[in-house]
C-alpha cells in the first residue's frame, strides 16, 4: 500500500544532510554527529527533492501545477456528483514567469480547511483511504504553492464558495516553510460569479512550450479520458480551446474498500495494530480488512500461534512478524473489484472519435483483476488510419485513474507491454524491442484503488506481472481488430487495383479481336462486358 | 496473299471470341519450344517438335500478354493482307505507338510475343509478315540464282561467280528463288574471314563448289537456302567451322537438324544432308594447330549437349568427339591454319580433307 504519512515524515528526517566528519582523524563521533543532527524544514526537503514531485524544470513545473489543480477539481466534482466544468488559464507575466489559474464548479472547500489544503504539505483526504481517485497522496497542490512561493515569493490566491447562499471566501496563503504550516496573508469575503466552486491562482517560475509534454497535450488527453468534463482553456498566447463534454453521465461513484491483507506491509500492519479501536485480534482482522471472515481470522491466529481474543495493541514486535507471515501464508479470497470505475468501452470510443479523426476505432475494457491485494482494471482503445500521422512510432497515450501520464514513457509498464506485443501479427510494422510504427493511436488506462507508480512524481506505472499481463491482453484484443481492419482494407485495395489493371486491357483485347474477325460493335461490346466479369472472378 | 493463313487467323480469333461470349476463359495453346520438347528421328533427319505444350489462359496475370499477342496477330493479318513485311524491330516500334499500358519495354518482350504467335499458328514468322533483323548468309561460286524484279515481274539471273571479291546476299525469303549450278558440293563456312580468303583466291573455281558464309549460327533464310540448294542440285553439303563446342553443338547442329526454339518449322529450315568437314579434334593434332584453353562455359556446353541434345545423343561418334575435346581441354579456330602459311588451308587442308569425305563426322 506504499508508505503512510508518518512514514514519509520519517523519510524527511532520514534525508537530513550527512554529518560532517571530524577533521582530526577522519572519523565522526556520536557527539560530533549529534551536534549536526536537527530537524530539516519542509522547504529544504522540497527544494532538494522537487524532481520527485514533478518540479524538476520550469516547463515541467507548469504542467505539474496545472495537473495537480485539475486533478483535484475533477476528484472533488465527482465525489460531490457534479458534472465538472473547469477553466484553465495561463498568463505570462515575465520572461520566465507565469500565473496559472484553475477554476471549477465543484463543491467548494469549507473555509477552515482552505489554509491547510493549500498551505500545508502532506495534508489531505486521499492518502488515508483506499479508493480510486486521481490524486493519491495529497501532496500535489500544496507542493505547487510551495514551488510558486519558493520561485516568486508570491502567495497562493484562493477563492472558494460552497453554495449560492454562502459568500465566497478570498484567501492569500503562504507556507511557513520552517514549520510546514499555512500563513494567512489575507482573508476576506468577495464577489464571485460562480455559485459554487474553487479557484486557485499560483504564480511561478515556468516555461510554456507546446508539444508532446505540454499543458496543451495534458488538457487534450484529460478531456479524452473524462468524457463528462467540460474544459475551457486559455493559453498564454490568448488561444482558446473548448472541450465540450461528450457524455452527460457522471461516472459511477468509486467505492472505498478496506485493504486486502495480502497488499499490506509489515510496518503498516504494526501501525494498524496500534491504532485500531478493536479490542480482539479476531475483531481487528475481520473489521479492518476485506475478505477476512471469522473462520479465516481464527486460521491466521492459529498459524501465527496467537490468541484470537488477544489485544491488538499488546502484540509484540516478533509476534506481529509471525502474524504478518501467517497472513501471507493463508489463502484468501481476492479483494472485491466493484470499487473500480472504468471509463467504459463505449464512452472511451466516443471520446476517441471526437478527439482523433481516424478510419477505424476499437476499444476494450478488461474484467477487473488484482495485483498484491489491490484490484485494478485495464482499458485499451485504438484509432487507426485517417488523419493520424503514419510516420514514426505510434502515439501512445497512457492514463492512470483517468490522469494522462506524459513523462517517463520508457520506464512505464504500459510502454513495455506495447513493445512486448507482436504487432506484426496485426499487420502493423514493428522493429525488435520497439514500439510499433504506423498511423495508430493507442490509449491504455490503468484504473486502481492504488496505482503503483515507479516514483512519487507519478509518471510511470510499475512493472507488476499481473498488470503487464492484463495490458497485453487488452492491447492484443484491440490489435486483432485493427489487424482485421487493415486486412480488409488491403483486400479491398487489392481488388480495386486488380479491377483497374484489368480494365486497361480488356478494351485492347476486344478491339484486336474485332479487327481480326470484323465483328459488329455490338458484339464487341458484349465481348468487353464478359471479359470484365470473367477477369474479376479470376483469382490470379 | 496467304489465304489459308488468313483463314486460320480468323478461325482462332473467332474461337477466342466465342469462348468469351459463352463466359468461359479463352486460352491460347503453344507448343513448348526448347530442346526438352524435340526428338531426333534419323530417318526424317531433323529435330521434330514434341507434344509438350504450354497454355496461356486469360487471367489477371496474363491479361497484358494476352492483349499484346492479339494485337500482334491483328498486325500480322494486316501485313499479310497488304503483302507487306515488318522486321522484328519494326514490329517493336509499331507497338511503341500503342497506348502506354500495353507497350513493350524492350524488344526482347515483343520478340517473345512474336515467337509465341508464330508457334501458335505453327508457321514460319516470315509467313506472318515478320522478318528477322539479322543478316542472311553470303554466297559465291558456281551458282546462278533466279530472282524476280518486284516492279516488272521480270526474272533476274544472278551469277554468283561474277561478284569479284564480293558476294551475293541471301534474301530474307528464299522460297521464290530458282537455281542452276554445275558445282560438286556446297561448303558452308562459319566465319566471314575464312569465306573472304576462299573467295579472294577463287577457291570455288579450283574446288568446283558453292561457298556459303553463315556468319555464326545460320539464320533461318540461310538454312532454307542451303537446304534447297542441296536437295534441288542433289550435291553434298560440308560444314567448315571452328573446333569448339559452339561450332559443333550450335552452328553445325542447327544447320543440320534445326533448333529447339524453332522446332515447329525445322522440317524446312535445316540441312539433314550436311556433313562435318572440320575442324575436328583430330585435325588439331594432325595439323598442329595453335589452341586456346576452353572456358567453363565451353565445358558446360559440352556437358549440356551430352546430356540434353537428342542429336548428339543419337551419334556415338559425336559423343566420342565431344568427350575427346573435353579431355584435351583445348579448342582451335578455323583460321588457325594460318600458322603454317596463309593459304595452307586452301593448298593443303581442304584438299586433303575432301579426299576423305566419306570419313566426315555425321
Amino acid at each position: 500500500m506504499g508508505t503512510s504519512k508518518e512514514a514519509q515524515m520519517d523519510l524527511l528526517a532520514a534525508d537530513a544532510p550527512a554529518a560532517p566528519r571530524s577533521a582530526r582523524n577522519g572519523k565522526a563521533t556520536a557527539q560530533s554527529m549529534a551536534s549536526r543532527q536537527r530537524e530539516i524544514s519542509v522547504s529544504e526537503f522540497f527544494s532538494r527533492n522537487r524532481h520527485l514531485l514533478g518540479f524538476d524544470n520550469p516547463r515541467r513545473s507548469l504542467l505539474t501545477g496545472i495537473k495537480e489543480a485539475v486533478d483535484n477539481s475533477l476528484d472533488a466534482c465527482e465525489e460531490a456528483g457534479i458534472l465538472p466544468d473547469i477553466e484553465v488559464q495561463l498568463t505570462q507575466v515575465a520572461d520566465d514567469r507565469y500565473i496559472m489559474r484553475v477554476c471549477d464548479n465543484g463543491p467548494g472547500i469549507v473555509k477552515s480547511q482552505i489554509p491547510n489544503i493549500f498551505g500545508k504539505l502532506l495534508y489531505g483526504s486521499k492518502f488515508h483511504r483506499l479508493r480510486m481517485s486521481r490524486g493519491q497522496q495529497g501532496i500535489g497542490i500544496s507542493a505547487t504553492s510551495m514551488y510558486g512561493q519558493l520561485t516568486t515569493g508570491k502567495a497562493t490566491r484562493v477563492i472558494s464558495r460552497t453554495g449560492s447562499r454562502r459568500p465566497a471566501t478570498y484567501y492569500e496563503i503562504q507556507i511557513d516553510t520552517a514549520h510546514n504550516k499555512p500563513q494567512i496573508v489575507r482573508d476576506e469575503q468577495c464577489e464571485w460569479d460562480r455559485a459554487q466552486g474553487t479557484q486557485v491562482e499560483i504564480e511561478m517560475e515556468a516555461r510554456y512550450q507546446r508539444g508532446r509534454q505540454s499543458v496543451d497535450e495534458y488538457l487534450r488527453q484529460t478531456a479524452l479520458a473524462n468524457p463528462h468534463l467540460k474544459l475551457f482553456y486559455t493559453a498564454p498566447d490568448g488561444r482558446e480551446e473548448l472541450y465540450e463534454r461528450s457524455s452527460v453521465d457522471m461516472p459511477d461513484e468509486a467505492q472505498e474498500i478496506k485493504p486486502h491483507p495480502h497488499g499490506i506491509e509489515l510496518g503498516v500492519l504494526m501501525k494498524m495494530l496500534q491504532g485500531t479501536p478493536h479490542r480482539t485480534l479476531q475483531g481487528f482482522l475481520t473489521q479492518e480488512f476485506s475478505r477476512v471472515s471469522v473462520r479465516v481470522a481464527k486460521d491466521i491466529c492459529t498459524k501465527a500461534d496467537l490468541k484470537p481474543n488477544g489485544r491488538p495493541k499488546s502484540i509484540a514486535r516478533e509476534e506481529s512478524d509471525r502474524l504478518f507471515k501467517a497472513i501471507n501464508a493463508t489463502k484468501l479470497m481476492r479483494p472485491p473489484t466493484d470499487c473500480i470505475v472504468p471509463i467504459g468501452e463505449e464512452l472511451l470510443l466516443d471520446s476517441l472519435r471526437s478527439n482523433v479523426n481516424a478510419a477505424f476505432y476499437a476499444s476494450t475494457t478488461r474484467p477487473p483483476s488484482v495485483y498484491r491485494g489491490n484490484p485494478f482494471q485495464i482499458e485499451v482503445a485504438v484509432a487507426y488510419g485517417g488523419d493520424i500521422n503514419a510516420e514514426g512510432a505510434v502515439q501512445l497515450m497512457r492514463f492512470a485513474n483517468r490522469v494522462p501520464l506524459l513523462y517517463q514513457p520508457s520506464a512505464c509498464a504500459i510502454t513495455r507491454s506495447l513493445i512486448d506485443t507482436d504487432w506484426r501479427n496485426y499487420r502493423i510494422s514493428q522493429s525488435n524491442n520497439a514500439l510499433p510504427t504506423g498511423p495508430l493511436v493507442v490509449i491504455v488506462h490503468v484504473a486502481s484503488v492504488w496505482v503503483p507508480f515507479t516514483s512519487e512524481s507519478k509518471d510511470a506505472v510499475a512493472h507488476y506481472d499481473e498488470i503487464i499481463k492484463e495490458i497485453r491482453l487488452g492491447v492484443q484484443e484491440c490489435g486483432r481488430k485493427v489487424g482485421e481492419h487493415i486486412g480488409k482494407m488491403r483486400r479491398e485495395a487489392e481488388a480495386s487495383r486488380k479491377k483497374d489493371y484489368i480494365a486497361q486491357y480488356i478494351g485492347h483485347i476486344a478491339a484486336a479481336l474485332q479487327e481480326i474477325t470484323g465483328d459488329s460493335d455490338k458484339k464487341t461490346q458484349s465481348v468487353e462486358n464478359n471479359l470484365q466479369g470473367l477477369l474479376e472472378r479470376s483469382r490470379s | 496473299m496467304n489465304e489459308d493463313l488468313l483463314k486460320q487467323i480468323a478461325r482462332e480469333a473467332k474461337s477466342i471470341r466465342d469462348k468469351i461470349l459463352r463466359k468461359q476463359k479463352p486460352s491460347m495453346k503453344f507448343p513448348l519450344r526448347n530442346l526438352s520438347n524435340v526428338k531426333f528421328d534419323p530417318k526424317a533427319g531433323f529435330f521434330q517438335i514434341g507434344r509438350k505444350t504450354k497454355e496461356r489462359t486469360l487471367a489477371v496475370s496474363t491479361v497484358k500478354t494476352f492483349a499484346q499477342s492479339l494485337k500482334m496477330i491483328a498486325l500480322s493479318k494486316n501485313l499479310i493482307e497488304t503483302d507487306d513485311i515488318a522486321t522484328k524491330r519494326e514490329a517493336y516500334y509499331v507497338a511503341k505507338g500503342w497506348s502506354e499500358e500495353i507497350r513493350f519495354a524492350e524488344q526482347t518482350e515483343s520478340d517473345a510475343v512474336l515467337d509465341d504467335v508464330e508457334a501458335f499458328f505453327s508457321v514460319n514468322r516470315e509467313q506472318l509478315g515478320f522478318v528477322p533483323e539479322e543478316k542472311g548468309g553470303e554466297v559465291a561460286g558456281r551458282l546462278v540464282v533466279y530472282d524476280v524484279d518486284r516492279d516488272s515481274g521480270e526474272e533476274l539471273a544472278i551469277d554468283c561467280t561474277r561478284f569479284g571479291s564480293g558476294a551475293y546476299s541471301i534474301p530474307i525469303s528464299v522460297e521464290h528463288l530458282r537455281f542452276e549450278s554445275g558445282a560438286k558440293f556446297i561448303l558452308a563456312i562459319e566465319t566471314a574471314g575464312m569465306f573472304q580468303r576462299l573467295v579472294k583466291h577463287n577457291y570455288w573455281r579450283t574446288a568446283d563448289c558453292i561457298l556459303v558464309s553463315m556468319g555464326g549460327v545460320p539464320t533461318r533464310a540461310t538454312r532454307r537456302f542451303i537446304r534447297r540448294l542441296s536437295e534441288e542440285l542433289d550435291i553434298p553439303t560440308y560444314a567448315f567451322v571452328d573446333c569448339d563446342p559452339y561450332g559443333i553443338c550450335n552452328i553445325y547442329r542447327t544447320l543440320k537438324v534445326g533448333s529447339g526454339n524453332a522446332a515447329h518449322i525445322n522440317e524446312a529450315f535445316c540441312v539433314p544432308r550436311a556433313h562435318f568437314l572440320g575442324v575436328t579434334p583430330d585435325d588439331i593434332e594432325e595439323y598442329g594447330l595453335p589452341t586456346h584453353k576452353m572456358t567453363d562455359v565451353d565445358i558446360k556446353r559440352i556437358d549440356d549437349a551430352l546430356k540434353n541434345d537428342p542429336f548428339v545423343q543419337h551419334y556415338k561418334k559425336w559423343q566420342d568427339a565431344l568427350l575427346r575435346l573435353k579431355e584435351m581441354g583445348y579448342r582451335a579456330e578455323q583460321q588457325a591454319f594460318a600458322v603454317h602459311d596463309l593459304n595452307h588451308v586452301i593448298d593443303t587442308y581442304l584438299p586433303e580433307k575432301l579426299e576423305r569425305a566419306n570419313q566426315f563426322l555425321p
